[in-house]
């Protein structure tokens, strides 16, 4: 083959990938309308206002979050940014979101160098991050330590942590209630990913909220977080269940594909709780004619909670409706069941998956 | 059946192919094995093969029958475990190809993530709202087909390995889904299309048909054509096949092409099936369908592929992990029955292999 045809080809090619390209780029814009951009909440607390908020010295504050590859994820970097914006005296230095720990520590490092005045972490895995965390205390910077716990004391001056747990109990709770006077109703879980520590925190929760009121978990299956993991696994789960009267899902990302395979299979014997507090599956429970019944809140407000806090520590201020002097070691926020009861409380929280 | 002779003296690409036994198993494999050892056979009929994964999947509805009874044995589970098993059946389709043509293709699942994310974005749904379904599944075939064609020309005439050139992919594509998407779930609210895609077609679901045709279509375009053939002998010798007259890197580029509209393909029936697009989409489906192309019999180094153990491959996989469910097992033990189904099927075949070979 000669270098010329040869080149001829290679210009053919191109030209067909990029006409395909093209014609993809042509059959859709992909520039959706302008979504409003929904900071995720903190705003009525901060507008109702105390002494607290009133301006003092100006603080950086670091921020570092995992990389927002899901709607939760997403509200909480999100939520933090609108949280910072409401003061005027927070500077607030957001790095990128990242899942690679080593990026993420060296971006702590970077803080230290820059001599930040607090930084907020949730980090990829709290282990990993107590180190460089801890290097920030002993640099004088106090760390806030946001939802993944790290594992020593000393890495972190104050700690804020959904409840994972708590989760489980709320959502058991509820279906109790709704069940209660039925020893022999089914009730079946759609977990998250099995391996992590949350998700078997979550479980450990529902058992023992069933337990109390004599049911048990009839079946349970795992999926990924993934709306085609939740999908699978709901696909399956009904199968094998003929019969089911309550349903809780771990996680509404995953709950869209849920609810995908319960329209497949036309079933709507049972009712489905799910997990995280997502726009969507608040927009089902608003509905009423959904077998979304409830949902259970993971604050996706908890980085903004977590620069609130920061922000007081710097100040070096206390809680405002605490007597006791000083921000708390440990914060672990409450996990509330999202019915159409208060559905419209919670719209303003709920983030978009 | 014959050794066949290597094509290096043959002028025509068609002429070496069509000496290729027209088996579900190709053969030229055995061509590089002729050449290496001169005595060594390879040519054993699929059949063989595949009885291995037969007894597999046999094995495992006996367990399934035994452990859940008629909950496990009714046409409506069935239906369950074929649509489970049809988005990574047609992506596996399309990779046996790649495969067989000594290849790999790491980015369907980031592909259709792609695919799936903007044809359901607001603007293309707004479009499917005017103009039909159409647009949606155009939208997604020409994502796919473009991003598999780029693929193509990477490794066909920018001479990168594939392994290197569709890891590339696997990201950039991962992450211009997300970056279309906006990280948000979109949610398919096209009724033609929900209507089409999520309803029955003669008592099977619409995507279950569209698995059935993609196997069938792959498995005439892979035993019954010249593509077919000309793919089996530059997966058994990619020299011996362009001296042969085969226009090695032009096939390559369609290969590519193909697993990437495979993608496209399967990013429609992904939509159908969770009404949403979402950039997470795909998520490591690459190693589900490689894992099903392997352990259908395809030769990983290529020059043998087979369509009926992808499909073979596929199903045990959606079977097993319908069977645990079946049973409420928890997904840490079907991980380890999964790895211990890979290393199974593959000693299955190769024992069958084997005794096929002693017995020619």
């Amino acid at each position: 083959m000669s270098a010329r045809t040869q080149r001829r080809r290679l210009v053919g090619a191109t030209i067909a990938a990029s006409a395909a390209v093209l014609l993809a780029a042509g059959c859709t814009s992909n520039e959706p309308p302008q979504q409003e951009d929904e900071g995720g909440g903190g705003n009525a607390a901060a507008a109702a206002g105390t002494e607290n908020d009133e301006p003092g010295d100006e603080v950086v504050i670091g921020f570092s979050a995992p990389a927002a590859d899901h709607g939760w994820m997403g509200a909480i970097t999100s939520a933090a940014r609108a949280e910072a914006e409401n003061y005027e005296d927070v500077t607030l230095r957001v790095a990128e979101g990242t899942n690679d720990v080593n990026l993420q520590i060296s971006q702590i490092e970077g803080f230290i160098n820059d001599k930040v005045d607090a930084i907020v972490l949730l980090p990829f895995d709290g282990a990993a991050l107590t180190e460089v965390a801890t290097k920030a205390m002993d640099a004088g910077i106090p760390v806030i330590n946001v939802d993944r716990e790290f594992s020593s004391p000393f890495a972190a001056r104050a700690t804020i942590l959904g409840d994972n747990y708590g989760m489980g109990v709320s959502a058991g709770t509820y279906i109790c209630e709704q069940l209660g006077d039925n020893p022999d109703a089914v009730v079946a879980e759609i977990a998250g990913i099995d391996s992590l520590p949350l998700t078997q925190d979550r479980s450990q929760g529902f058992k023992d909220a069933l337990a109390d009121c004599g049911l048990d978990v009839d079946a349970r299956v795992a999926a990924d977080f993934t709306v085609q993991g939740g999908e699978a696994a709901a696909t399956n789960l009904l199968q094998a269940n003929p019969k089911i009267d309550a349903i809780w899902n771990h996680d509404d990302d995953q709950g869209v594909g849920v609810l995908a395979a319960i329209e497949n299979a036309g079933r709507d014997e049972f009712f489905l709780v799910g997990g995280a507090g997502s726009a969507n599956m608040m927009r089902e429970i608003q509905s009423g004619d959904s077998v979304v019944q409830a949902t259970v809140v993971y604050p996706s407000t908890q980085a903004a909670d977590g620069i609130k806090l920061a922000r007081l520590v710097a100040h070096n201020k206390s809680m405002s409706d605490l007597a006791s002097v000083g921000v708390p070691r440990t914060t672990t926020l409450y996990a509330p069941v999202v019915t159409a009861d208060n559905v419209d409380e919670f719209m303003s929280i709920g983030f978009e998956s | 059946m014959s050794e066949p002779t290597i094509g290096a003296r043959t002028t025509a690409g068609d002429d070496i192919a069509h000496r290729l036994p027209g088996q579900d198993a190709g053969t030229a494999g055995g061509h590089q094995q002729a050449i290496d050892s001169g005595s060594r056979r390879w040519s054993s009929s699929g059949a063989a093969r595949n009885g291995g994964l037969v007894v597999a999947l046999a094995l495992l509805c006996v367990v399934g029958w035994a452990t859940a009874g008629s909950r496990f044995a009714s046409l409506q589970n069935v239906e369950v475990i074929l649509s489970l098993a049809a988005v990574t059946g047609v992506l596996a389709i399309g990779m046996t190809f790649v495969i067989t043509a000594g290849g790999i293709d790491l980015s369907v699942g980031s592909v259709l993530g792609l695919a799936s994310v903007w044809a359901s974005t607001l603007a293309t749904q707004a479009m499917a709202q005017q103009y039909g379904w159409v647009v949606m599944v155009g939208c997604a075939l020409a994502v796919g087909l473009g991003a598999g064609l780029v693929n193509g020309v990477l490794i066909a005439y920018g001479r990168v390995v594939a392994f290197i050139a569709t890891l590339a992919m696997l990201a950039a594509a991962r992450g211009l889904a997300e970056i279309i998407a906006g990280r948000r779930t979109q949610i398919v609210t096209v009724d033609s299309f929900l209507d089409i895609f999520r309803g029955d077609l003669l008592g099977l679901p619409v995507i279950v048909w569209i698995f059935l045709v993609v196997a069938v279509a792959g498995w005439f375009l892979l035993n019954r054509t010249t593509f077919g053939r000309r793919t089996v002998a530059v997966g058994g010798n990619p020299e011996a096949a362009r001296l042969a007259g085969i226009n090695v890197r032009r096939h390559t580029l369609y290969l590519y092409g193909l697993t990437g509209l495979a993608a496209g393909i399967g990013a429609v029936m992904m939509l159908a099936r969770t009404t949403a697009g979402s950039s997470t989409n795909g998520t490591l489906l690459e190693l589900d369908t490689i894992a099903a192309v392997v352990v259908g019999g395809t030769l990983l180094a290529g020059g043998r592929g087979t369509i009926v153990g992808t499909v073979l491959g596929v199903l045990i996989f959606s079977t097993l992990t319908n069977v645990f469910i079946q049973n409420d097992l928890n997904s840490s033990v079907q991980a380890v029955a999964k790895g211990a189904i890979i290393v199974g099927a593959v000693l299955l075949q190769q024992w069958f292999a084997r005794r096929d070979t002693a017995t020619t």
